[in-house]
Order: C-alpha cells, then structure tokens, then sequence
C-alpha cells in the first residue's frame, strides 16, 4: 500500500507506541494519593514538561485533552465564555475562512446558541491570510471582540499562516489569539511563547502519537470556562480521569517530532517536490493548490480538471494509494471544500481535487505508484464525470 | 467481472453483492445518496436514504469484505426522480418513482459512472430472475417479484445489469443473511416512496405544488359535485377522500375516472365507468426477443402489484396498444403497462411502456 494521507493519521512512532505499552501496563490513577496513584501522577507531570520544553510553553501551560477537537472546543467556547463573563460586549469571535470543522463549527455554535457575532478573515488564492485583514477587523471591532482564531497551517492544501504577525496583532488590541497547530507541530517550528498567541492546539495523533490524547497550550492569564465538568484535573479547566499511558505516548512523540523536525522537513519536502513534478508531468493540466513556498512539507493538494475527487479516491483505492479529497463528509459524502472555496476556487474545481499528504514513513516507492496510477485513473475519472451533474 | 454492487442498507443488497463475491466477481459496494439533506428523508427502519441506511451498508460491506464508498447522486435524483414525480402529478399523471429510478439513476447515472470507472456491471437486490439467456423473468417469490419495475429497462442496461436474488424467495435471503452474519437481516423492509418521510404523498405535493382549488365533476350528470384543492392529489381509481358536497344521485360510491390539469378538473362517476379494456401506451421497450411485427398475445400489468391479464398487444411505432381480454380498473396514466409472456421458468419480460393519459 502507498499511504499518502498521513494528515489524516500518521504511524505512531517506535519509541511512542513502547512508552504506550509500557505505561498501559502500569497501575495507577494521577489523581489518588498512594504510591501507584504518585508513580501515575509523575508519569503525567514529566510528561507535561517533556510537551513544554518541546513547545516552548511553561509546564503549568500545557493542558491535556482527548485531542484536536476538544482543544479546539475548550478554546473557541472557553474563552469566549470567559470573556463574555467578564465584559457582556464581549460577544464577537473572529475565525479565518479556511479552519479546520473543529473550530469553524465551534464559533457557528456560539453564533447560534450563545448570542455571539462572527466575523470572518478572508484568504487570498492561495490560502494565506493577511495580518492587515485581522488589524482592520478590530480596528473596527476590537472591543467587542472575545478571540480571534486561525490555524497555524491549512489541513487541506498545506498553506503556512503569519502567525506570530497575527497574533501580534491580535495583543496590540489585547484580544486572546487561538491557533490550531494541529498540523504544523513536527512540521515546522512551532513556539508557543515566541509565537505570541494565548492558546495552541496539539494533537497526538498527526505527528506519531496516539489517536485521542493533546493538549491545550493555554496562557497562564488567560481565561477559560470548562467544557467537561468534575474532578478539575487539568488547572481546573478540564476533568476527566487523566489518560496515563496516553499523555505519556504523547509526550514521546511530540518531543521525537519536534527534535527530528529541520531533518524531517528537509527529507519529506524533497519528496514532496519530486511527487509534485511527477504529478504535473503525468497530468499537465493539473491545478497546484496552496502557497507554493510558504507550505506544510509534506502536502500536496492538486485539482484535477474534469474529474471528481472521490472517482480519483476509488480508483487510485483499488490499487492500493490511500489519498484524500480533503474535506468534510456527512455520511461520507464529499462536500466541496469550504477551504478551496474559500480561496475562489468554484464548486468544479473544489469538487476535482486530491491531497496526498507524506510523512515519516513515507518514500519514494510511495510517490512511484501515485505516478505510475494517475494517469490512468484520472483518463477514466474524467469520462465518469459527465454522470453525476445534473443536466 | 468487476461488478459494482448497489446496497441500499437493506438485506436484498447485502446479499446480492455477498453472492456477487461467491461468483467470483471482483466487488465494490456503493450506496446512493440521493437525499440533499439525510435528515429530512424518512428516519428509521422502513426508509432508505438514512444515515442509519448509509452505516448499515457500510457494515454489510465490512462483513462480505468489499471496497465500500457513498456516492452522492442527490442533484441528479431530485431533476430525474423527485421534481419529475412533481411534474408527472401535476400533469394528471401518476408517476411510479422506483422504476424512474431505476430507468434514471441505478441503470442509467451509477451504471453509466461505473462503466467509465472501469467496471463492467452492476449489481442489485432486486428480485427478479435475469440469467444467461438475457432474459429478464419474475423472481421465483412472485410476492416481491419486481420485475415489474425493471421492465423500463433496454437491452443495453440489462447487459449489465446483474440480480442475484431472482431465484430465491425473500424468507430465503433472510435466512441467508443471517448465516452471513449481517446484521440487516432481521430490518423491516421498505415501503412506500422514500423520499416522502411521512408517507404524505398528498401533503408533499401540496407543499410544492400549493393549493389550487378546482372542482369536481360528476361524469354522469355533468354537475359539480365539490371542491379540490389541488387536481394533482387524486389518482384514477381512487375512492377515499374524495370528500363530495352531496352524494351522487344513483346513490353509489364515486370513483376518480380522470384528471383534466387544463381545466383543473377531477372526474369522478360509478365503479363500472373505471372499465378499462383498451390501453395506449408510449415508449415502448422491447427486450424480451426482437420487436413483434404484428400483434401478439401476452400478458399484461398495469401497475406496480397489480393483476395480470391476457391481452393482444401490438406495437406501432412509439406507440404500444393493449387489448385487454376482460375489463381493468385503476389503469393510471404514468404507471407502465408491461408485457409478459408465461413461462414455467418464470415469466418472462418482454417489453413495457408508459401508459397514456
């Protein structure tokens, strides 16, 4: 199998899955105050610091979560709570176009059901934000607004934000700023602290961690109402029994990924660059979506023309390539992309696009099937196309 | 053969593509999205289209150990099936949407998708018997024999077209089901039209048609009788609900005898004024053995279930003609007339056409 959709779920890594095992096998809750209860608790506690110094957080930063969604959840909602609480005015949230549905649906909740007013940063075509967009924005609204949110990188087409510029802007107002990082953590260099933003979300998962377990880097001034309820373990902004074995696996792989990541970046892009070339030489009408430097190492993201992405999806299946159409499913049907959308692209060409996605197992071998199958499969997915639109 | 198996969630497609397996063909399942918004079809176990619908195709495929993926075929189903059943009430008419569906959708935009895809046919649960002759006959369980709705298709279709089930009753699919291990095999069948959640054919076409209040006729005296509020919900045949200001002066049960859309009109009069014993119908499609030259005699049905009878059947260019050999009641237009002649090995399909209004 050709596995070209590691921003889906990577591999966990080696040392991550022998520290899981290892640590599963342990007794022990971190909240009980016995031996076993301690022995968990400082496997818990290294761990956080282990997550911290690899982020540039402090320790009592580093909130653990059952992954992406519920961080990204604690920050859009918590924070707006928190801020609303404080100053009722407080009710705009400020989101990019192009964040991933765990953030995008989290601010369309509050819109619905709390009152809040949302205000949208567009992105240009290929994806990226510009930080004068978001200094208008609160130029003009900046005291009603509770936080500003956008991704530290696109999860579809790969695109790289000015982070640390947004977030600039975003303190010159003294506003919160949210970054998902999901898919920028081991992939490029990420700072918290240096970054300037309030909250960043990390998940296992996407950088050979475990699936269910992240964090939560929250500032320590800043403020956030709890979504889950209890035992307060987490600086009593999240409860729940903590995940021993898996903060543990997490810790591993977030330390291995960050260490490993000039090294990593260096290899997958090359890789990365060499299944771009291939791909626009076997099909030479082919669309590049994204910033073409400013980009996830591992991401490419093409539009086919004339072809739908999920025929392209079966085909390439049936012989073994795993790829993505990138976007979100209802009962897994594609939707065209709110990010390609979003960056002009009409519902054709949303609708014809793939991302292959490479990561620390990939090779070259993987990029060798995609090339030898493509032409093939987008031939026959364009005489399909004409059976599906209406007419 | 790469077949491409079309499973709706039920247990008629789950174990059509497990027997497409065993037949040694190369299989991937596909379920039809065909609703724009999965909440608004029918919830529960009798529909299709559910989000449930869609996991338990899923799941039956992981069982048979198949490829599985949604295709979203919604746009295409609301033109051909969903708007053209409108169309066709609002005409007089009334449509059979499961065989448009399969004329449209299943046969026509998943086959014709599948064979640019390189597969070479597809596979459905429907019961009825198509085998090596190319013949397409009623299923040996004449109670869920659905040929009937199959009848529409062209030779061109039933090429590559595959039904496992034609031969097996459905008592015996279950049963297979379950020593499959799918879990499907107990869910209730579906009825009715999947895409009206309630059942509310009536309330449906109101909602998209409005109301337009018309009167009703007496065929007999010519008087109006009553009121409608919209010609486009009754059915020839149709005896309930008719709701007349007084009764008829002969005392009798009114029927629906037509529907005049030009004139907003239903017409409705005695039981026997429903004979009907000569049929025209359009389209014509001629499988069952090459195009007749001359009248022949066969068997008839006119609706979907409905009774068969000998007839004398003879087709003139884009136009079938029925000789009905002793009256029927409740011929629609819209409904197909199709043709079969007897055959101890099931009988056998030989064409179909659209009756005429």
């Amino acid at each position: 199998m050709a596995y070209l959709d590691h921003a889906a779920t990577t591999p966990m890594l080696d040392e991550a899955l022998a520290a899981y095992v290892a640590t599963a096998r342990e007794l022990g809750n971190a909240s009980a105050l016995h031996a076993a209860g301690r022995q968990a608790r400082r496997r818990v506690e290294e761990s956080r610091e282990r997550v911290a110094a690899a982020l540039g957080a402090r320790p009592s930063e580093v909130i653990f979560t059952g992954g992406g969604t519920e961080s990204d959840n604690l920050a859009v909602k918590g924070i707006f709570w928190a801020r609303r609480t404080s100053d009722a005015d407080r009710r705009r949230v400020v989101s990019s176009a192009v964040e991933h549905h765990a953030v995008l649906d989290a601010v369309d909740w509050l819109g619905e059901h709390e009152g809040a007013e949302i205000g949208s940063l567009p992105v240009d075509s290929a994806g990226r934000l510009d930080p004068a967009a978001l200094r208008t924005e609160l130029a003009a609204h900046g005291d009603r607004v509770a936080l500003v949110t956008a991704m530290w990188a696109n999860n579809e087409v790969g695109t790289v934000q000015p982070i640390g510029e947004l977030a600039a802007v975003a303190a010159e107002h003294g506003v919160p700023f949210h970054t998902d990082a999901i898919q920028a953590v081991g992939q490029v260099p990420v700072d918290f602290a240096a970054s300037g933003v309030s909250a960043l979300t990390v998940t296992g998962h996407k950088l050979g961690g475990p699936v269910g377990v992240g964090a939560l880097l929250l500032g320590r001034d800043v403020a956030a109402t709890p979504l889950l309820h209890g035992g307060g373990q987490e600086r009593d902004v999240r409860s729940g029994t903590l995940d021993t074995a898996g903060i543990v696996a997490f810790a591993v792989a977030v330390e291995a990924a960050v260490k490993g990541q000039q090294e990593y970046a260096a290899r997958v892009a090359e890789l990365r660059d060499d299944l771009v070339e291939r791909v626009r030489q076997a099909v030479p009408d082919v669309v590049y979506n994204g910033d073409p430097g400013d980009r996830l190492p591992g991401n490419a993201h093409f539009s086919f023309p004339g072809c739908e992405g999920d025929a392209l999806l079966l085909l390439l299946d049936a012989q073994g390539i795993a790829c993505s159409t990138g976007s979100a499913c209802s009962a897994g049907v594609a939707q065209p992309s709110h990010v390609l959308l979003a960056m002009g692209a009409d519902d054709a060409r949303a609708r014809s696009s793939l991302r292959f996605t490479l990561g620390h197992t990939s090779s070259r071998q993987d990029v060798d099937a995609l090339v030898a199958a493509l032409p093939g499969a987008v031939e026959r997915a364009r005489r399909a196309a004409a059976y599906r639109a209406p007419r | 053969m790469r077949v491409l198996a079309a499973m709706s969630g039920g247990v008629d497609s789950a174990v059509a593509a497990a027997r497409a397996v065993d037949a040694g063909h190369d299989v991937t399942g596909v379920h039809l999205a065909l609703s724009r918004n999965p909440q608004t079809y029918r919830t529960g176990a009798r529909g299709c289209c559910t989000l449930e619908d869609s996991r338990d195709a899923r799941r039956a495929a992981d069982v048979i150990g198949i490829p599985f993926y949604v295709w979203d075929m919604a746009d295409r189903f609301h033109e051909d099936v969903v708007d053209d059943f409108v169309a066709e009430y609002a005409a007089g008419r009334t449509p059979n949407p499961c065989l448009r569906c399969n004329e449209k959708i299943k046969f026509a935009a998943v086959l014709d998708r599948a064979v640019a895809l390189g597969f070479d046919a597809v596979v459905t649960g429907h019961h009825a018997r198509l085998g090596a002759d190319g013949l397409l006959r009623r299923s040996v369980d004449l109670a869920k024999d659905q040929s009937y709705v199959l009848a529409v298709l062209t030779r061109e279709q039933l090429d590559r077209s595959v039904f496992p089930l034609g031969d097996s009753t459905k008592a015996q699919v279950r049963a297979e089901a379950a020593r499959r291990g799918l879990a499907v095999a107990e869910k209730p069948d579906s009825h009715d039209i999947c895409f009206i959640a309630d059942g509310d054919t009536r309330g449906f076409l109101a909602q998209r048609l409005g109301e337009q209040p018309g009167d009703v006729v007496d065929a007999t005296t010519g008087a109006v009788v009553g009121t409608h509020a919209g010609a486009y919900a009754y059915t020839v045949g149709q005896r309930r609900g008719l709701h007349l200001d007084r009764p008829a002066s002969d005392g009798r049960p009114r029927y629906v005898l037509s529907i005049t859309p030009k004139t907003n009109t239903v017409t409705v009069g005695p039981a026997e004024a429903l004979d009907v014993s000569q049929v025209r119908a359009n389209r014509p499609i001629w499988t069952g053995g090459p195009r007749p030259d001359g009248p022949i005699e066969c068997e008839v049905q006119l609706r979907a279930h409905g009774d068969v009878v000998p007839a004398t059947v003879a087709l003139d260019g884009d136009t079938l003609h029925a000789e009905l050999r002793r009256p029927m009641r409740g011929v629609a237009a819209g409904q197909a007339v199709v043709a079969y002649r007897p055959d101890p090995a099931g009988d056998i399909v030989l064409g179909s056409a659209t009756i005429a209004g």
